[in-house]
């Protein structure tokens, strides 16, 4: 293997080429990104640089030197625009062709937009950078969506003094993701900080004034951020024969087809530790997927099935949510430890006759190793419970 | 090599003590990953640098010195 092509310069990304080259690999690592910035990190956005915390080069995933010294043919600010898997090949928009042995893709997820024009996304640093100049004392701010993107944007703002509307189309939010309990716990904290939030309503369009809801009603504000989900980004892949629906579809071993491999957000992979494929568009998966893949890719004869127990973490309000496991389509969800009531607890997460993951709130993050490993192992419901 | 971490990135996920737990502990109050073994020796080097890749806050350094 003497090519190999990342395209997608991210987490994702980013870990697969640090893995090539600590793995001995000492061939040409192309990396291919459309963004113009040199990798960097999307969790502190909703964070530390919505709120103006952080200098955005604090966001950097790598100094200059680390970067450097992968030894990367980097082409940032150009996208990839096909990949044919026949001649193994990658076209840029720029009309270069980029031929490969190995091909990593990388190419993540992108905001969901709703029709209309002049509202926000969260996606990028310079989405971040945009809607932080326009949020402040006073100003008037409608979040559509009140996931864990909306939720985190919504308790920065709310904190730097903005008069912030939250609206939500399911009855519950974030019910479909943790549980009706855990998201109408979670969802009290936008009412005591001050936060209008407004479930069951729909937005049909947005514009600069405010958004209009299924109904007529139009609210408005003065900066609208839509923060309804992402997609992954896929539609370069088209006749490529790759097969993309939801996500790049791979097997175990995070393959695609001979030779190409995907990993992160934009990546459906069979996860064999719950039997399901899966796409997660978590932190943590980008960089550990991203491992996996180039591994995989590099040893072909030593591959091994990619088999985490996803994690995941968000703060909002001051409350750090920290997940382990697979919690979407549950069925059960039962307090293990602590009370919902107090903001402070661990809920476990039922999957068949096993645990599937568990949902910790205010509670130490090392009191949560135990039950990572009770996931890992696939401990019964009833072990796990009592 | 010297091991070096930006305390305020961390995130507490955890993932540098799975990986390299000769090397790395969280503070038991808030799950902070400090630093158990700041000059490790070369045979955990390689536990090291997948912490690094791992750590999802690029929190962790190994530094030359
Ligand atoms: C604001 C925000 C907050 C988040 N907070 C958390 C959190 O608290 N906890 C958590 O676990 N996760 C969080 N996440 C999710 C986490 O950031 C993602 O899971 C992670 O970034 C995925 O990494 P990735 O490399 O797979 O994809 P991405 O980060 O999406 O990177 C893909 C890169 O590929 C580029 N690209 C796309 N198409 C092409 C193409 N055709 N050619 C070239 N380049 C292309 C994209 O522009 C992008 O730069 C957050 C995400 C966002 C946006
Ligand atoms: S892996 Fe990184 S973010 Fe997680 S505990 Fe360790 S240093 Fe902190």
């Amino acid at each position: 293997m003497n090519r190999i092509v990342i395209v997608g310069a991210s987490a994702a990304g980013l870990a697969a080429a640090e893995t090539l080259r600590r793995d001995g690999y000492a061939g040409t690592l192309t990396v291919v990104g459309d963004e113009p910035h040199a990798p960097y990190d999307r969790p502190p956005l909703s964070k530390q640089v919505l709120s103006a915390e952080w200098a955005p080069d604090r966001v950097a995933l790598r100094a200059p030197d680390e970067l450097d010294s992968l030894k990367l043919e980097l082409r940032l600010g150009v996208a990839a625009a096909g990949l044919d898997t026949a001649d193994r090949s990658v076209r840029l928009a720029d009309g270069r062709v980029l031929t490969y042995d190995g091909l990593i893709v990388a190419t993540g997820a992108r905001a969901r937009r709703l029709p209309g024009e002049g509202a926000h996304v969260l996606r990028t640093l310079d989405d971040a950078l945009t809607l932080r100049e326009r949020i402040g004392p006073g100003r008037r701010l409608v979040v559509v969506g009140a996931g864990f993107l909306g939720a985190e944007a919504a308790a920065v703002a709310r904190k730097l003094g903005a008069q912030v509307t939250v609206l939500e189309p399911a009855p519950v939010p974030l019910a479909h993701a943790v549980g009706e309990e855990v998201g109408r716990v979670l969802s009290r904290a936008h009412l005591e900080r001050g936060v209008d939030l407004r479930t069951g309503v729909t937005v049909t369009e947005v514009s600069r004034d405010g958004v209009r809801l299924a109904d007529g009603e139009v609210v408005e504000a003065d900066e609208v951020l839509v923060a309804v989900g992402s997609r992954p980004n896929v539609e370069w892949l088209a006749g490529s024969g790759l097969t993309v629906g939801d996500g790049v579809v791979c097997d175990e071993y995070c393959e695609a087809a001979p030779g190409v491999y995907a990993a992160g957000d934009v990546a459906r992979w069979h996860n064999p530790l719950f039997g399901v494929g899966m796409r997660i568009e978590h932190r943590t998966n980008a960089a550990e997927q991203g491992t996996a893949a180039a591994r995989n890719l590099l040893g072909p004869r030593t591959r091994k099935a990619f088999a985490p127990v996803p994690y995941f973490w968000s703060d909002q309000y001051g409350m750090r949510i920290q997940a382990y496991g697979y919690l979407r389509g549950a069925e059960e969800v039962r307090v293990v430890q602590g009370d919902l009531t107090e903001g402070r607890f661990v809920a476990a997460y039922r999957r068949g006759e096993r645990l599937g993951g568990v949902l910790a709130v205010g509670v130490t993050p090392k009191a949560l190793r135990g039950w990572r490993q009770r996931i890992a192992v696939a401990t019964s419901w009833r072990e796990a419970v009592g | 090599m010297r091991v070096e971490l930006d305390e305020p990135k961390c995130v507490a996920s955890g993932q540098c003590v799975l990986t390299a737990p000769e090397v790395f502990d969280q503070r038991d109050e808030d799950g902070i990953a400090f630093v158990t073994d700041e000059e490790p020796a070369p045979d955990s080097l390689d536990a090291v640098r997948e912490a690094v890749a791992i750590c999802p806050a690029a929190a962790i350094r190994l530094t030359e010195r």
